[in-house]
């Protein structure tokens, strides 16, 4: 394989041919930094490019090369995969897929526009986004919003099988991508907001053939823990260890969704991700840890049987949904080299853990304005090991229904959301896309019906007191929990971002502008205001000896409710001059991928191959 | 007053869920009537009641509440819209009572190339239809900007008949 992915040409009809055979075709595509055949590029979720065309020296001449308009207005999260000289983009609901031939300016090779019940679109909280495809055994996975996980033929368009992975009649739907590990595509499920009860649940890649499914919450058979050998902290998980945490049968209803994005480690076959909050925001009405809500998950990708947990927010009381992706970075902590897998939580904790034990390693603030607890314990002696210390004043447990909790950083949204991180090995640093929020949480008391929201608090999100930017671009430091740098945005940054061997860290904004900046010191080297307001992740990759840098731009998602008309606390009085203004100040809808290289002229002198 | 469930599905039939109903305006919300701490305007449909000093009723601070946690994931915050959903305080200007309990009880789907809309029916969601006059009475008091963005600071104390009628209809099988 790799011989054959020498030459792109070639190795797209290695691709599609029948027979090929490869231990983990996968491991080899990632490889080629001239693709982008995952949509977090690769299984450890680095984000990161060894491509160098464009470089901090002449980023400054980028500009774009070709456009494409999805023809959907709704939110546009996610990005494109590049295989070969194919280019595969999604787009929300209704999720048509494109094919788009590189080789003849983006035309369309194919179109697969799935038929959905509409029925669907209300039941997905906080707009129809869809986060991308994945790639592999010559098919393209769509998990469409109703749930329907579909297999199309790279090569064709046309489907080669499906099957239903939940109800949406009971609020489960589908936003995430999937993720192709090895031989098994892996899918979760939205609806923490409805009652739904997370899970991620692996197929046969070849067939659709379920292979296991792991619940967030309930008996051990069903979220599949080994009572003796999964781990929490270092210790066994015991018997029953989340049905002890609910009162009755809650659980059934507990949310814990598994909706962002998944890593894997082919060395220790596990699968990594984040489950979310417990249903429903008001804390009062789930007694107990509600465990595995809110928890990082080390599965075994043949049995799905985890290896250990981590619970950050046990008793979630702010909707810190713990989703967020675990980047699987190897550091030298404490001068020993370890397996580390790096989380930046809703919560505004950036946790390092050593991915082959669990072993908490790092948890430090990834956002100085984070109040709600004043650290998590890291005394392995302490009764509270491994917990946050939560700030009596912040909790609205302790403040109870019908209270309204002030000033509490982050809101809801997180310090950072879904929108991915990236790791540079040349720096030794993450560059992480965040939000600068903060809340008032009101929780009260609601009733449980199939399919209707179930929600329970009420909240107003501002900036954080004497400041009027909502979003940082920040370099931090896994191996010791700091900020080396931080960009103010005026708007939370809600793009996931890409690094590059040319020493270029890119992202989106709100307003639509696609960024680079120097990973070492921050600097802003690059603007440009694309159709619409960027929720997507910036990806890249080489075509005929061209490197490009795309994002997909499209305004909406949480994004666009919570920000479309101004945020619902006036500023006054915070202190801050100018404050911000209504998104719709700045951006409109609309579905457009933005593809830049550099011009001609413009491109580093090399001498040619042989 | 609240409409039992059976009531609300029953109007909804009666009003032709799904189809285009013309619109009637709500009239003038200025509340002349109160009956146990709720407003009605001349035409006996509920309404707001904002004081001098800035209180305002308990049905308008309880439908801010519960419209940010049922409404606003679409609507977006202070009924001002969402990228993909209309703006509520607008909405409400140009159908009346009825029509806006029809509209909450069955549900809507609007088409419009590439950015179609679907409003759920929240028939039996006791969390909206325990709470749809307190929700209407918000946004008709967002619709002239008595109350303005955020939380009311000031609200009046839980009326008893409030608390009963609540109680009674969120423990209702």
């Amino acid at each position: 394989m790799h011989k054959l992915l020498l030459s792109t040409s070639v190795g797209i009809l290695a691709l599609f041919g029948a027979g090929v055979a490869s231990a983990d075709e996968l491991l080899d595509l990632q490889k080629n930094p001239k693709q982008w055949a995952l949509p977090t590029g690769d299984y450890a979720n680095l984000r990161y490019s060894k491509l160098k065309q464009i470089t901090t020296e002449n980023v400054g001449k980028l500009a774009p090369a070709w456009s494409f308009s999805t023809g959907v207005l709704r939110g546009h999260e996610g990005a494109p995969l590049v295989i070969g000289d194919v280019m595969y983009l999604h787009t929300p609901f209704p999720n048509i897929v494109y094919a788009l031939d590189l080789n003849n300016e983006g035309k369309i090779l194919w179109k697969y526009e799935p038929k959905q019940d509409p029925s669907v679109v209300p039941v997905m909280c906080c707009d129809t986004v869809n986060r991308g495809l994945a790639y592999g055994d010559g098919k393209i996975f769509l998990a469409q919003a109703d749930t329907t996980l579909v297999a199309l033929d790279a090569k064709t368009g046309k489907l080669v099988w499906s099957v239903k992975n939940g109800d949406p009649s009971k609020g489960a739907t589908s936003t995430a991508a999937p993720h192709v590990f090895k031989d098994k595509v892996l899918v979760g499920i939205a609806g923490g907001e409805f009652g739904v009860r997370g899970s991620i649940t692996a197929y046969d890649v070849k067939d659709g053939k379920l292979a296991w499914r792991g619940y967030s919450e309930g008996p051990d058979s069903e979220v599949l823990l080994d009572p003796e050998k999964t781990t929490f902290l270092g210790k066994p998980v015991g018997k029953d260890s989340s049905l002890k945490t609910w009162e009755g049968d809650q659980w059934q209803i507990g949310g814990g969704t598994t909706w962002g994005w998944y890593s894997y480690d082919p060395e220790l076959n596990l699968i990594y991700y984040g489950s979310g909050n417990p249903s429903t925001w008001n804390p009062a009405q789930r007694p107990g840890d509600n465990r595995w809500s809110m928890t990082l998950w080390a599965r075994d990708l043949n049995t799905g049987v985890a290896k250990w947990v981590y619970q950050m927010t046990p008793h979630d009381e702010w909707d810190y949904d713990g989703i967020n992706e675990v980047i699987l970075a190897d550091q030298t902590i404490g001068g020993v080299a370890r397996k580390t897998a790096v989380h930046f939580d809703r919560n505004g904790f950036g946790y390092t853990l050593d991915r082959v034990t669990g072993e908490l390693l790092v948890a430090e603030k990834y956002d100085p304005a984070v109040n709600w607890a004043t650290k998590v314990d890291q005394d392995k002696n302490s009764p509270t090991y491994g917990r946050p210390l939560v700030v009596s004043k912040y909790s609205t447990q302790q403040n109870g229904e019908d209270v309204n909790t002030k000033g509490v950083c982050p809101a809801a949204l997180g310090s950072k959301d879904m929108q991915p991180a990236s790791f540079d090995p040349d720096t030794g640093l993450f560059y992480v896309p965040t939000n600068h929020v903060c809340m008032d949480y009101e929780p009260f008391r609601v009733s449980y019906t199939a399919g209707q929201p179930y929600v329970g608090a009420t909240l107003e999100m501002f900036p954080p007191p004497g400041d009027s930017h909502m979003g940082n671009f920040i370099a931090w430091d896994a191996r010791v929990g700091k900020i080396v740098w931080s960009n103010k945005e005026q708007f939370s940054v809600w793009s996931g971002t890409v690094t590059t061997s040319g020493g270029l860290a890119f992202y989106g904004t709100l307003e639509g502008y696609l960024k680079a900046v120097d990973v070492k010191t921050g600097k802003e080297l690059y603007k440009y205001k694309t159709p619409s307001g960027i929720i997507g992740n910036v990806m890249t990759y080489e075509h005929k000896g061209k490197q490009y840098v795309a994002v997909l731009s499209g305004v909406g998602g949480w994004a666009g409710i919570g920000l479309a008309a101004g945020l619902s606390k006036s500023n006054e009085g915070l202190g801050a001059v100018g404050g911000y203004k209504a998104l719709s100040d700045y951006t409109a809808l609309g579905g457009v991928l933005t593809v830049f290289s550099l011009p001609d002229y413009a491109l580093p002198i090399v001498a040619p191959a042989n | 007053m609240r409409l039992p469930l059976v009531g609300a599905l029953a109007l909804s039939v009666f009003m032709g869920v799904g189809t285009t109903v013309r619109a009637e305006a709500p009239g003038d919300p200025t509340a002349v009537k109160e009956v146990d701490g709720k407003w009605f305007d001349a035409q006996s449909k509920p309404t707001y009641k904002v004081q001098a000093d800035g209180t305002v009723d308990w049905y308008t601070f309880s439908g801010y509440r519960r419209y940010h946690a049922e409404c606003h994931v679409c609507h977006g915050p202070n009924a001002e819209g969402s990228t993909y959903a209309p703006a509520l305080k607008n909405s409400v200007k140009n159908f009346n009572y009825e029509e806006f309990y029809g509209i909450v009880v069955g549900g809507r789907e609007n088409k419009q190339a590439g950015n179609d809309s679907v409003m759920p029916a929240f028939a039996d969601n006791k969390n909206a239809m325990c709470y749809i006059d307190d929700l209407y009475i918000y946004l008709r008091a967002r619709s002239t900007e008595a109350v303005g963005r955020g939380r009311p600071e000031k609200k009046a104390e839980k009326p008893p008949a409030f608390a009963e009628a609540e109680a009674k209809c969120m423990s209702a099988k």
